[in-house]
């Protein structure tokens, strides 16, 4: 285990979380993963990139659970992770959000965040039914959480309205929120940045850098907009082809021959 | 009420809060929305509130006479922060939230500013930027430190932990702050105020305790403002009438004002707190009338016959019903009805419901718009006011409401109009002076206490009340000797939803000539419906039909315009739509979003040269700048158009 550090920026990068050991996944024929290994450590920004295809969006689910690689170990604090149920991957203090906005189109801005809570709601079916006891004190506290991501992502405005009539910008704050709502340990964020203008972008990549700095959360995201990724990630894994071509800090991925092969193409001789 | 026999001991604000605190110490004096939920601070709770703040601004070292800038969006620590601040004797200087860096330096260094209080990260960040080449800022007192956690703290103070610094040491400042306020009195600087001014470097407006507190009195009494009202305070804290509404006269009158959660959520805040007492610049009713006309334009067909049988009735019968004349018996019953199927309820939803005073100012207000919130029984009436006079100058009486005047001088106003045409004003609240700029001062205020508007306009005979024309200096001649007076078209122009801005030259030359700017919500609801299709503000703008529909609506003016004795000859002759959106964050409108006609003028000349040349298109380049500063540029060519003119009305000999 490595030591933990400081960033240039001051912020604290602790010992590593995760750690993928030659993962394999295919889906029947084919090869989707071919035998990566990487680490994702405490408190660091960690960016997967990749062309189109490259497997970054199994790879993410791979590191969530919900995909069971074939070949290779999952270590997770420490232990090596077994297949597990969603619901028990979200109790692990992961979220993530999704590349297509995954919401529910006709509950309000509030209601979706509040979903997030769902994993930390103890009372019983009666209680909740009945309004009563447990559930009733549960809801203020789970509530307080929800309006402080509210209020952290600037979505006051838009608490009440049904997250369908929204504009797509707003609607990946939204998801943002609900995973926050979480209160996870880890967050993974699925292009968070797709399909957005350049303003739209800038205040995300606040709220991202935000959330790392202000709770400590590990975040690992997917991009595609090398601007952003190069700016607000600590490290980054470049994949192609389901296979890992680069690891390491902006700098150093940028100045690999083979990930300027990968993005800018290479003659096949 | 008020306790007049102690009138001499109310004469400074700290002196009010200390009598609130104790009269009305368990009413709400503020309230905002954080996190959902409504918060309240009782008269008690802010003074204690404010008291802690004070002793922090002494532990800071603040002294006497020093300017505290405040940089917020409207929130109670801000409004506590201004008392604070006069409580040791310092000057509270709030500024535009939304002002640029520079901007705010220009400020911060012509009134030698110690410390500033800025809200979050944002202003903190700007304050940052401009700290290095102002000599005299020393420090800067955070409210929100999210973002802030590594920021270099040497200058920081955050806004709480000052109040407890000041809470811990009350015992040993107690006695510096009993000895500072005790030298204050009448004379004594209540706040600065910077104007934005819609020529030159913003001057500072220095207002005393006698300004604010007599002003507040004044009208307090004229409006029967009393303890159990309510306000919400959403109009920029750098504004006068802000400072009025929610210091001078909540303080005089002890009434509760409202601050919503963020700018976005202003019209449902409003219409949770259901203010009783509320001012709207006419930009705004206009943006709500327009919003509800394009609600019932998309309304089923028996919504939409149920909405304009009650309206009509309401037109005729609302209005007399608020100004106390005698209304049939079958009238009222339908009025009542009305308000239990339409007016009721839409007066609830635009959070109107409850308001007994609702004032406007700044513009002229267009008829039907005027008619259209009275005929609903919103007491909707007019002022007319600026910094200078610490707002009111004159105000409409109730039952003395009409659209075209802005009513009769305000409690202890004297109006002159002097030969030119130009309205002066002398009154309690009239300014002190420019702050460091005598020479302003002078040409503004004689010595005998007149103050110059730079408006013209006339004292109606028969009524008394004031009707404004334009500007002073606007006011020019055509080169046929009639009246030039831009705004009385513009307004006239402004009536109609699909115009939002407009700005029409003529002094000097044969013919007049404008540029119009479309309202996108009302434009782009039209060509929904007519199936006309968009991508942007610039291409609608452009858009044949849109152009047929202006015309249409520059004729209609020109054929009004026609009918007036004096201003006749301010028919437009040719015209075209700008293909961006007039902007404050240009240059082109003051943070108060009036036209800066001879910025404009000088900006676009190539567009004015083309009116009156008689070329059909033009391309032109524009530059524009983002809220952070930086700049673009857009494109585009454009169409002018001749529309039809009237002949003249003759001068009665």
């Amino acid at each position: 285990m490595q030591d933990s550090y400081v960033t240039a920026d001051g912020r604290t990068i602790g010992a590593t979380v995760m750690e993928m050991k030659n993962i394999t996944l295919r889906f029947g024929g084919v090869t989707a993963i071919k035998d990566i290994s990487f680490d994702i450590r405490e408190g660091e920004v960690r960016a997967i990139i990749g062309p189109n295809g490259a497997g970054k969006s199994s790879m993410l689910n791979v590191i969530n659970g919900f995909y069971h690689p074939q070949e290779g170990e999952v270590w997770f604090h420490g232990k090596r992770r077994h297949a597990m149920k969603p619901h028990q991957i979200a109790k692990q203090g992961i979220a993530r959000t999704f590349q297509n906005i995954a919401l529910f189109k006709g509950m309000s801005t509030l209601d979706n965040i509040m979903t997030g809570r769902l994993t930390h709601m103890k009372s019983g079916l009666f209680s909740q039914t009945m309004w009563w006891g447990g559930a009733q004190a549960e809801e203020v506290a789970n509530r307080e959480i929800v309006e402080k991501v509210i209020h952290f992502l600037e979505i006051q405005a838009i608490r009440k309205t049904p997250v369908g009539r929204l504009p797509y910008g707003f609607q990946k704050r939204v998801e943002l929120g609900r995973a926050l709502a979480a209160e996870p340990k880890l967050l993974l964020l699925d292009e968070p940045m797709a399909g957005m203008n350049v303003e739209e972008k800038e205040d995300m990549s606040r709220f991202i850098l935000d959330v790392n700095d202000e709770f400590g959360t590990t975040i690992v995201l997917i991009e595609h907009d090398m601007g952003v990724v190069m700016d607000i990630a600590d490290r980054v894994v470049v994949m192609d082809y389901g296979k890992k071509i680069g690891d390491g800090t902006p700098d150093e991925v940028r100045n690999n021959q083979d990930v300027i092969d990968a993005y800018l193409g290479v003659a096949h001789d | 009420m008020t306790d007049t026999t102690t009138v001499g001991a109310l004469d400074t604000m700290p002196r009010l809060l200390a009598r609130n605190a104790k009269a009305y110490a368990n009413t709400p004096a503020y309230r905002e929305k954080e996190y959902g939920i409504w918060q309240s601070w009782t008269w008690g709770q802010t003074s204690e509130e404010i008291h802690a703040l004070a002793l922090g601004f002494l532990i800071l070292g603040v002294k006497p006479g020093d300017h505290i800038a405040i940089i917020g969006r409207n929130r109670p620590y801000f409004y506590w922060a201004m008392v604070a601040a006069q409580s040791v004797g310092a000057v509270p200087v709030p500024l535009y939230r939304d002002a640029v860096a520079e901007e705010m330096a220009y400020v911060l260094d012509h009134c030698s500013a110690r410390f500033v209080i800025a809200e979050d990260q944002e202003q903190v960040d700007k304050m940052a930027d401009v700290m290095g080449d102002l000599e005299t800022l020393e420090g800067v007192v955070f409210l929100d430190p999210s973002g802030m956690r590594k920021y270099d703290k040497s200058a920081l103070f955050d806004y709480r932990e000052l109040q407890q610094k000041g809470r811990d040491q009350e015992a040993t400042l107690q006695a510096e702050l009993d000895k500072r306020q005790a030298t204050q009195g009448p004379d004594t600087t209540c706040v600065m105020l910077y104007t934005s001014g819609t020529t030159g470097r913003p001057k500072g407006v220095v207002l005393s305790n006698y300004n604010i507190i007599e002003t507040s009195k004044g009208t307090c009494e004229f409006d029967h403002l009393v303890a159990g009202d309510s306000v919400l305070a959403y109009m920029p804290m750098a504004w006068i009438g802000d400072f009025i509404f929610s210091i001078g006269q909540a303080y005089w009158s002890g009434f509760c004002v409202g601050c919503p959660e963020s700018p976005e959520t202003m019209q449902a805040d409003l219409a949770e707190v259901g203010p009783t007492y509320f001012f709207a610049p006419p930009r705004y009713f206009e943006g709500l009338l327009t919003s509800v006309q394009i609600r019932m334009e998309d309304a089923g067909r028996f919504k939409r016959w149920l909405f304009n049988t009650v309206m009509n009735h309401a037109k005729v019968i609302g209005p007399k019903l608020l100004d106390g004349k005698s209304v049939g018996l079958l009238d009222r019953m339908k009025y009542w009805l009305g308000g239990l199927l339409i007016t009721g309820p839409l007066k609830n939803t635009l959070g109107l419901s409850r308001v007994r005073v609702g004032y406007t100012a700044g513009e002229a207000i267009g008829p039907e718009l005027f008619d259209f919130y009275r005929s609903l029984g919103i007491n909707l009436k007019q002022l007319y006011g600026q910094t200078e006079a610490s707002v009111f100058i004159t105000q409409q009486p109730d039952g003395e409401v009409r659209a075209d005047t802005v009513g009769t001088p305000s409690p202890g106003v004297e109006l002159r109009i002097d030969d030119s045409g130009e309205v002066f004003y002398r009154s309690p609240g009239a300014f002190v002076k420019y702050y460091k700029n005598p020479k302003s001062t002078k040409d503004t205020k004689d010595k005998d206490g007149w103050v110059a508007t730079g408006d013209a306009g006339f004292i109606e005979k028969d009524n008394g009340h004031l009707r404004i024309i334009d500007r002073a200096k606007d006011v020019g001649k055509l080169k046929d000797g009639a009246m030039f007076a831009p705004k009385f078209v513009e307004n006239k122009l402004k009536f109609f939803t699909s115009v939002l801005e407009t700005v029409v030259f003529g002094n000097g030359k044969d013919t007049c000539v404008a540029f119009i700017n479309i309202d996108l919500t009302a434009v782009g609801n039209w060509a929904e419906r007519n199936n006309i299709a968009y991508s942007s503000y610039q291409e609608l703008a452009a858009h044949p039909q849109v152009y047929e529909m202006i015309q249409a609506n520059v004729e209609e003016v020109n054929a009004s315009v026609a009918q007036d004795e004096m201003l006749s000859g301010c028919q437009i002759a040719r015209f075209l739509i700008l293909h961006k959106e007039l902007d404050a964050d240009d240059g082109e409108l003051t943070r108060t979003q009036k036209v800066r006609r001879n910025i404009i003028a000088e900006k676009y000349d190539d567009l004015i040269g083309a009116l009156y040349d008689g070329t059909t298109s033009i391309f032109t380049e524009t530059e524009v700048t983002y809220e952070d500063g930086r700049k673009g540029s857009i494109s585009a060519t454009l169409e002018i158009r001749d529309a039809v003119t009237f002949a003249r009305k003759k001068v009665a000999a």
